[in-house]
């Protein structure tokens, strides 16, 4: 990891990555949750999808985490309280590793069931072991559970980075989204 | 940092509040159930299982067994699909036998929907499931009517006994399950789950490897001939007769594909194929073994139709569409209750 405070913004790359995963992983929440409920004809589509995608956002949150270990990470500003940097540190913290055991969640859980994945009918996934009641029972609560949290922190996760945008006006916002390198964080 | 309140500090609030809780709101509507105004999965599922829910049962077909066997393809089908299965091979499965309902004690003999369901080991990277039953068609053709269908025919919560004339309205409004209500009257249940002839109701299409698609339905035929023995009475009569049987010899079905003509709709699963339609035995189901499903190799597998391997798609059919989601919930609410330790026995 290179050292923070020394950039204003997030490397490119993280930033790119940052905002497609957020189109991702908001469209997989809400296809997830519609697709448990619908019986309407488009539902086998929809889950396809959601299997297909959701392993795309696997492979672009590792590809994300290598990026930001990777680069420099700006600083938060000094004027936050050191408790709010340290859980907005720490909130970061959990989105990664729900990002990551989300997906897996959902692989398990349909290697659980016998059924192997199939990436946009182009990639093949083998189930990892044997059908398993139990461990179906296990990783399906998981997944939702895990859908859940991260929806939960991710409203909190928006709700504060306009905070910091709109109100406080530090700059934090701007590290994730303008490509600018000189700004205004003291 | 911006030490000053900035202006329009109110509204910077009222746009953060707005972003937010719009977006809470968009995902609590999705979690009730976005983009469908007809009968969810969960309200399905919650009208199948019954007032009596029985933990750790499905919540249809609860009672049954588990059978193995193999799947000897006689490549028939080769020129109609590239699933490998039906090229010529042998493939092992796993299947059960079962009556519909959701009771996993229920006599046996008062079942008037006898099934059979397969799940054949194609490998770790593809798979093929079907859920088979006696009647060749459905008496509607929607998720909601078989809904209503399924309420109509519900006993009452106080009573516990079904109303003719409720019934007897359902089917007089849906003329579409003519084909259905002539079945049957005619049906007489066989002495024997060997015996029975197993359909696929729905249609699905082979694919083959110039991309033609034809569609087909299924069915499981009997190679026992029924003897007009009745079985001994019990609760379960079927269930001891085919373990009986199968000390015997194997139990032999041939699975036999009837392909539409270009005429025929693939997409409503009332209507039967007139029965002049081309019909291809694709090999033969040889059931060498059975074991209670507790703890049995069936008992895990959730049957949904909708896991096909490369070679075979679904049709349109708006039933064979609901099912999926249908048995996932199913599904969901046995493994929940088998992980939590709340299964409960046949018997309970
Ligand atoms: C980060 C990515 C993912 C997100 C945000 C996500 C989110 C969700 C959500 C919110 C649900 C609905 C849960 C419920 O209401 O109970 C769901 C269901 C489901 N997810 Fe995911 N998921 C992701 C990745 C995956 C992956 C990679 C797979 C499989 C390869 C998968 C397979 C499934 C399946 C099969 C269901 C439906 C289960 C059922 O029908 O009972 N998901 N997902
Ligand atoms: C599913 C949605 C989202 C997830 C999972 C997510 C996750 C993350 C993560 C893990 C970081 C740390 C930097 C990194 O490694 O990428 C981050 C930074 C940031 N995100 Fe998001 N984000 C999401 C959506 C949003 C949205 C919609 C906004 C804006 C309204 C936003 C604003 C920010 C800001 C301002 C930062 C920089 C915070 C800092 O440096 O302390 N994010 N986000
Ligand atoms: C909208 C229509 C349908 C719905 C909602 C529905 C629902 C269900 C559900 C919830 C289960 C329990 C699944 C489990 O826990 O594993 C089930 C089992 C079953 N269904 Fe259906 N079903 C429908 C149509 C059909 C049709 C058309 C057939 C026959 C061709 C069929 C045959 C079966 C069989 C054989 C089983 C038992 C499978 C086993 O042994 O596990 N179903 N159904």
């Amino acid at each position: 990891m290179k050292p923070d405070n020394t950039v204003a913004t997030y490397s490119f790359t993280v930033r790119i990555i940052h905002w497609g995963m957020a189109v991702l992983l908001l469209s997989l929440l809400l296809a997830g949750l519609t697709m448990v409920r619908s019986l309407e004809p488009w539902q086998p589509a929809l889950l396809g999808l959601h299997k297909s995608l959701g392993t795309i956002a696997f492979i672009a949150v590792i590809t994300r985490l290598s990026a930001r270990l990777d680069s420099a990470s700006p600083g938060l500003p000094q004027a936050m309280h050191p408790l709010q940097r340290a859980a907005a540190r720490s909130s970061h913290l959990l989105l990664y590793v729900l990002m990551i055991a989300l997906p897996l969640s959902g692989y398990l859980m349909q290697s659980a069931a016998g059924r192997p994945i199939h990436v946009f009918d182009s990639l093949t996934i083998p189930t990892a072991f044997p059908v398993n009641q139990e461990l179906y029972g296990l990783f399906r609560e998981t997944h939702f559970a895990l859908a859940a949290s991260l929806a939960v922190l991710v409203l909190i996760h928006i709700g504060a980075a306009l905070h910091h945008g709109l109100v406080r006006r530090d700059g934090v916002l701007q590290s994730i989204t303008l490509p600018k390198g000189k700004l205004d964080k003291a | 940092m911006n030490t000053e309140n900035p202006p329009f500090l109110v509204a910077r609030y009222a746009l953060i509040i707005a972003i937010v809780g719009g977006l809470a709101a968009l995902l609590t509507f999705a979690a009730g159930g976005l983009g469908g105004t007809g009968v969810t999965a969960q309200e399905f599922v919650d009208l199948q299982q019954g007032h009596t829910v029985h933990a750790g049962f499905r919540r249809a077909h609860a009672k049954g067994f588990c059978v193995a066997g193999e799947f000897v393809s006689s490549g028939a089908l080769e020129p109609h699909t590239t699933a490998t299965l039906f090229a010529s091979q042998t493939t092992p499965f796993v299947g059960r036998l079962s009556i519909a309902g959701s009771n996993p004690t229920a006599p046996d003999l008062k079942a008037p929907v006898r099934s059979l369901a397969l799940s054949f080991a194609v490998g770790e990277r593809e798979a093929w499931r079907t859920a088979m039953n006696t009647p060749p068609v459905m008496a509607v053709r929607t998720p909601e009517d078989f809904f209503l269908q399924l309420s109509a025919l519900a006993p009452d919560r106080e009573s516990g006994k079904r109303d003719p004339g409720k019934i007897s309205r359902f089917f007089d409004e849906h003329p579409e399950s003519k084909a259905f209500t002539d079945w049957a009257s005619n049906y007489q249940p066989t002495g024997s789950l060997a015996t029975e002839k197993y359909h696929s109701i729905n249609a699905f299409y082979l694919v083959n490897s110039g991309g033609k698609r034809q569609a087909v339905r299924w069915q499981a035929r009997p190679v026992a001939r029924e003897t007009g023995i009745r079985p001994a009475p019990g609760r379960d009569a079927l269930h001891r007769e085919f373990f009986r049987r199968l000390g015997q010899g194997p139990v032999k079905f041939d699975l036999v594909f009837t392909l539409a003509a270009p005429e025929d709709d693939a997409d409503d699963p009332t209507r039967p194929w007139p029965q002049s339609r081309r019909q291809l035995v694709a090999g033969q189901l040889v059931i060498n073994s059975a074991t209670p499903q507790a703890g049995g190799a069936c008992e895990g597998i959730s049957f949904d139709p909708l896991v096909l391997p490369h070679g075979m798609e679904p049709t349109r059919d708006p039933i064979l569409r609901a099912r999926s989601a249908a048995y996932a919930e199913s599904y969901r609410r046995r493994a929940r209750e088998h992980w939590l330790g709340r299964a409960g026995e046949a018997g309970e």
